[in-house]
Order: C-alpha cells, then sequence, then structure tokens
C-alpha cells in the first residue's frame, strides 16, 4: 500500500529519496493491471459492437478478427424493425416506468412511518419488507402464477381476462419485489435527516400526509433520484417475471423478448449481436449520464454503518 | 384543536392522530402490507403448501406427504447436479469474484489518475442485465462463429457452451463479469468513508501496508463485508438469467432455479413438485435471510 505513505508525514520515510522511484513503479505497474483488467472487462462489449456492424457472410468468410470491409447498421434496422424491437421496448418502459414510480411512492411512504413517525412494530414492518426482497424469486413465482391465472380483469385492462398474460401482472410483481428494498434503503435514509424539521412542523398542526409530503420527502430527493435510477435499471433488465407472466410474445419486455432474435435452426449472430447491443443501450446510457446518481444508490442500502 | 398542539412535557407520548391522519396511514401503509403480504409472502407460505401435493394446476390438490421431497432427494435425475452448480456458484463468486473486486476496489481507492476511468469501466456489467450477459457470451463462446476459437484458431473448435463439462465455467466466468464490478462498488464506498486517520496512526505505529489493511482497514469493513457476503449469497441462489439465456439451462447447466422454472413452464405443469424444489431453495435462503436480518437488528438497537 504505497498510497498511504502519501498521508505519512515525511520525516518518518527513511531517506527523501527512497520512496520516490518505488511509489513510481508502483504507480505503473497499478495502471498496467487497471488497464489491462478494464480491457478485459470492454472487450466482450467492443466484439458485441463491433459483431452487429459487419455483415454475417463477411465474419463466415474472413474470421472475426478481419478487417471491415463493410460496416453498416443493417443489422440494427433489421433487429429495430423486421423483428419488431421497438414494440418490445415500449412494452418495458410500460413496464418499468408505473413500477419505478409506484414503488418510489408507496417505499417512501412505509419509510417514513418506520423512521420518522416512529409507528409501532416498524421494526418488524421492516424486517418483512427487507427480507422479502431477499428471497429468491423463483420460491414464489409458481404459487403467483396459479394466482395470476385466476385474477380476473375487464377486457379493457386485459385481453386474457386474466392478470396473467398482461403487463399488469408484471408491474404488480415488480413493484411488490423491489417494495423491500426501496424501504430498507429509504429508512435508512430518514433516519439520517434533522428531526427538528418534522418537530417544527407538527407543532404547526401538520397531519401525515403534510408531514410526509411536503416535510420528509423533499429532503430525500438524493436518495429518490438515486433509487429511481437503480430501480429502472433493475426493473428493465429483469428477464423472469416477464417470461413466467406473460405468455403472448408481443407483450414481452425487451430482455425476454431477445430470445427470438434466435433462429429455430440458424442463429445469425451478428444480428443477436445487435439485439444486445440495443438492449443494452438503455442502461448503459443511463448509467454514463446519471453514474454519480446510480452509484449512490447501491451504497446507499450498504454503507449506512 | 388546540389544545391538543400543546407540546407535552414528556415526549414522544401517544401521539395524536385526527381520523384524516389514521385514513392517510391506513391506506398507504395498507398498500404496500397487502402487496407484500399477497405478492410475496403469501406465495412463500402456499408454495410450501403446495410442496406436499401433487397438483398439476387443473385438477384437485391431492395430499402427497412428503412424496415430492423423496422423489426429488432420490429420483430426479437433475436434482443433485443442479445443487451441486449451485453451490459451484456460490464459491466460484464468493471466493474469487469479490475478492477481485475488493482488490480493483483498494487499487483504485489509492487514488491513481484515470481512477474514474477505470471505475466506470469495471462497473459496466453491472448496468446489463444477465439476459445480455448472456447473449453477449454466446458470442464469444459459440463453436462455430464465436470470438473465442477464432483467435484460439485451430482444425477442432471447442464447444464452449455445448460441452456439459465445459460450459459451467464459461457462464460463471461470464457471471463474475459482472459480480466483480458490483462488489467493487460496494467496497469502493466502503474504503472512502474509512477514517484516513486510522490508517495514519497505524502508519505512525510503524504498521507495513498490509498489516495495516488486514488489521485496520478490512476490521472497519465489515459492515460492507457484510452486505457483499448476502449479495453473493443471494446472487447465487437466485441465478438464472443467464443459462436460461444460453440453453435454457439444460446440458451441464441446471440450477435449482431453472428447474422450479420448468417445472411450471414446461409441458407437463408440476407445481406441487415444483414448490418442492422451491421449499429447497426458501430453507436455503432463509438461513442467510436471518443471520442478515438479526445483525441488521443489533445494529438498530446499538443506534
Amino acid at each position: 500500500m504505497t498510497a498511504s505513505a502519501t498521508t505519512a508525514p515525511p520525516a518518518l520515510r527513511p531517506g527523501p529519496a527512497a520512496p520516490q522511484p518505488t511509489r513510481r513503479r508502483g504507480r505503473f505497474g497499478i495502471h498496467l493491471f487497471l488497464g489491462a483488467v478494464s480491457l478485459a472487462f470492454l472487450a466482450p462489449l467492443l466484439l458485441a459492437v463491433y459483431a452487429s456492424l459487419r455483415p454475417y457472410e463477411e465474419t463466415a468468410k474472413y474470421g472475426y478478427f478481419s478487417f471491415p470491409r463493410r460496416l453498416s447498421f443493417d443489422y440494427y434496422r433489421q433487429a429495430f424493425v423486421d423483428s419488431g424491437m421497438s414494440k418490445y421496448f415500449l412494452n418495458s418502459l410500460l413496464i418499468a416506468v408505473p413500477g419505478v414510480l409506484l414503488t418510489l411512492f408507496l417505499a417512501s411512504f412505509v419509510a417514513f412511518a418506520v423512521s420518522r413517525l416512529r409507528i409501532r412494530g416498524g421494526l418488524v414492518l421492516l424486517m418483512v419488507f427487507t427480507a422479502g426482497n431477499l428471497l429468491p424469486q423463483q420460491v414464489i413465482v409458481t404459487p403467483l402464477y396459479v394466482l395470476f391465472n385466476r385474477v380476473p380483469l375487464p377486457y379493457w385492462m386485459s385481453d386474457s381476462l386474466t392478470m396473467y398474460d398482461s403487463l399488469w401482472a408484471v408491474i404488480a410483481v415488480q413493484t411488490a419485489f423491489q417494495l423491500g428494498f426501496c424501504v430498507f434503503v429509504l429508512a435508512n435514509f430518514m433516519r439520517t435527516l434533522p428531526r427538528e424539521i418534522l418537530e417544527a412542523a407538527i407543532v404547526d398542526g401538520a397531519g401525515v400526509w403534510v408531514q410526509y409530503w411536503r416535510v420528509t420527502l423533499p429532503l430525500c430527493r438524493p436518495a429518490l433520484a438515486a433509487l429511481g435510477t437503480l430501480q429502472f435499471t433493475w426493473m428493465y433488465n429483469d428477464f423472469l417475471w416477464g417470461l413466467v407472466f406473460l405468455s403472448d410474445g408481443d407483450k414481452l419486455p425487451v430482455t425476454s423478448a431477445l430470445n427470438n432474435l434466435r433462429g429455430q435452426f440458424f442463429t445469425d449472430y451478428n444480428l443477436l449481436a445487435a439485439g444486445s447491443v440495443l438492449v443494452a443501450l438503455p442502461t448503459v446510457l443511463v448509467f454514463l449520464l446519471l453514474q454519480r446518481h446510480f452509484i449512490a444508490g447501491l451504497t446507499l442500502g450498504a454503507s449506512k454503518g | 384543536m388546540p389544545n391538543t398542539r400543546a407540546r407535552r412535557a414528556g415526549r414522544p407520548g401517544p401521539r395524536r392522530h385526527t381520523r384524516r391522519d389514521l385514513i392517510v396511514l391506513g391506506v398507504l401503509l395498507g398498500i404496500p402490507i397487502l402487496l407484500d403480504l399477497a405478492l410475496i409472502w403469501g406465495p412463500t407460505l402456499a408454495s410450501v403448501g403446495l410442496s406436499f401435493t401433487t397438483w398439476d394446476g387443473i385438477g384437485d390438490i391431492q395430499w402427497a406427504g412428503l412424496k415430492n421431497y423423496d422423489n426429488l432427494f432420490t429420483t430426479y435425475p437433475q436434482f443433485w447436479p443442479a445443487v451441486r452448480h449451485n453451490l459451484l456458484w456460490l464459491a466460484f463468486l464468493g471466493l474469487l469474484a469479490a475478492p477481485f473486486g475488493l482488490l480493483l476496489a483498494v487499487l483504485i481507492d489509492r487514488g491513481v489518475r484515470f481512477s474514474r476511468f477505470y471505475q466506470s469501466t469495471l462497473y459496466m456489467p453491472v448496468v446489463l442485465s444477465l439476459a445480455v450477459v448472456g447473449f453477449i457470451a454466446q458470442l464469444i463462446l459459440s463453436r462455430d462463429q464465436g470470438a473465442l476459437n477464432a483467435v484460439i484458431g485451430g482444425r477442432n473448435p471447442t464447444d464452449w457452451l455445448g460441452n456439459p463439462q465445459l460450459n459451467i465455467w464459461m457462464v460463471l466466468l461470464a457471471a463474475c463479469w459482472r459480480h466483480t464490478g458490483y462488489v467493487m462498488i460496494l467496497y469502493l464506498a466502503g474504503l472512502k468513508s474509512v477514517d484516513p486517520g486510522l490508517k495514519e496512526a497505524a502508519a505512525l505505529d510503524g504498521a507495513s501496508a498490509r498489516q495495516t489493511f488486514f488489521r485496520v482497514v478490512l476490521p472497519t469493513l465489515r459492515p460492507v463485508n457484510v452486505i457483499v457476503g448476502v449479495i453473493t449469497v443471494i446472487e447465487s441462489l437466485r441465478a438464472f438469467d443467464i443459462v436460461y439465456a444460453v440453453n435454457k439451462g439444460r446440458n451441464g447447466l441446471e440450477l435449482l432455479s431453472v428447474l422450479v422454472t420448468d417445472n411450471i413452464i414446461g409441458e407437463a405443469s408440476r407445481i406441487g413438485f415444483g414448490s418442492a424444489l422451491a421449499v429447497v431453495l426458501l430453507l436455503v435462503s432463509l438461513g442467510f435471510i436471518v443471520t442478515y436480518l438479526v445483525q441488521e437488528l443489533r445494529g438498530e438497537q446499538q443506534r
């Protein structure tokens, strides 16, 4: 750990000249190592982008790493238009956007009640929600499948007339499942807020709703932004719920629909590459644009100690 | 209600909620609690109940006692391989990906130049869905068109994902690709919150870099270690997307999660049997969940 040397007083070093070269060599080694690992981590993505831009025939004829003779966005057009990925993207949005908003709203109220109102049994509530989020999805999948098949919905809500095979099922289960994580994170966050503001509001006669909506929630903006970003990627990336609760191929979210690009007998890997890049694009963009929020969201839940 | 507004001396006393307050509380606490009970805990209990039946989802529910479990442990050929694969997953993520993530975090935390670039790059795979990771794995590892075989060359291409001896390792590598970055971010946040004074004090006492790390820094990272442990276990038990994207979890890629899914969306809807599988998964994960919650609870009481 040469870095700790920089914080140590220089007088402690054996000689003024000695630590310099070792540190520089250490730094070089670190860059070499981190550079190599970064490259290895990026390589699969770069490869997918490269493959998606080349026609299959060319890859087949000249091999993967030959110099490209022709690059085009044909596969993207094919994936997006011919395979109808735009439709699946829309499905993903129709699930993730209401899912995130609903989850944040409900979770923030529970967190508020537990950590700010300190309602009786709050701790038990917190534990029940948190533990629920840690269960493997497969533990609940079978009964939910049966349940959704038995919940009738009017035609204007679901053309299958049941909750099964409708986006409602996926939204509901996403919301219920992610509530746990959000309650946990938000309750920890709200505990760090100054209590005086809330007490002042109570003295002023603010009801529960005002205490929540006007007094507490505005202070939670950073946490909500972080969680919102994180939850969006999680809900968008989810694969299982769509797969199990939707039988009509047209309703699938884009992650689960990627499978459709794979042919029965022949897989055009360049097309698959284009599809993978397209599916990954929104979350990668969200990450690059909102990186700070994104990482804050993950660590909010983890580094409260 | 001016008189109730007066602050009593001994706060917090019984809080005075108006009717409206109670309605708000009832509705806005009630909905999430109902959702959680109806869609998470209810189904969990139902899984336990159904695991003692031989239900196919349509006909009458017939009690079967422990028959499903007996079948599971003795005659279902995919069960033990799936358990082994889940354990392997846990070992691989826990002993390889997590320490590697810690190493990367420690290196980046030393404040080298371009650290933001390294951090973003290493973290990038985490934002991809595991399904996309599975598809990208196919681009690289497919027998005839994969990039890896193109690099290696040779007359007899290796079937990285088709060979049941090999494919689990390849998929584990892909899973590590994602897990390492996740762990790294958690440790980076933890390292940032370590009091630099501690390290200075250790240096003043003449501790070596190694000693400082293992005796001073690592113990203060305990909460992060717990989180990483929980995430690693949960991810290993939940593992599903990658193998399902690669080959629907067959031919050497069996996992408990895949077997559960197969038993309900497969041709024969064996709900009772699938539930027994889910209960095995539940029991294993509950052990870890309870341990974690007890830990949390203790922290809560110290607060």
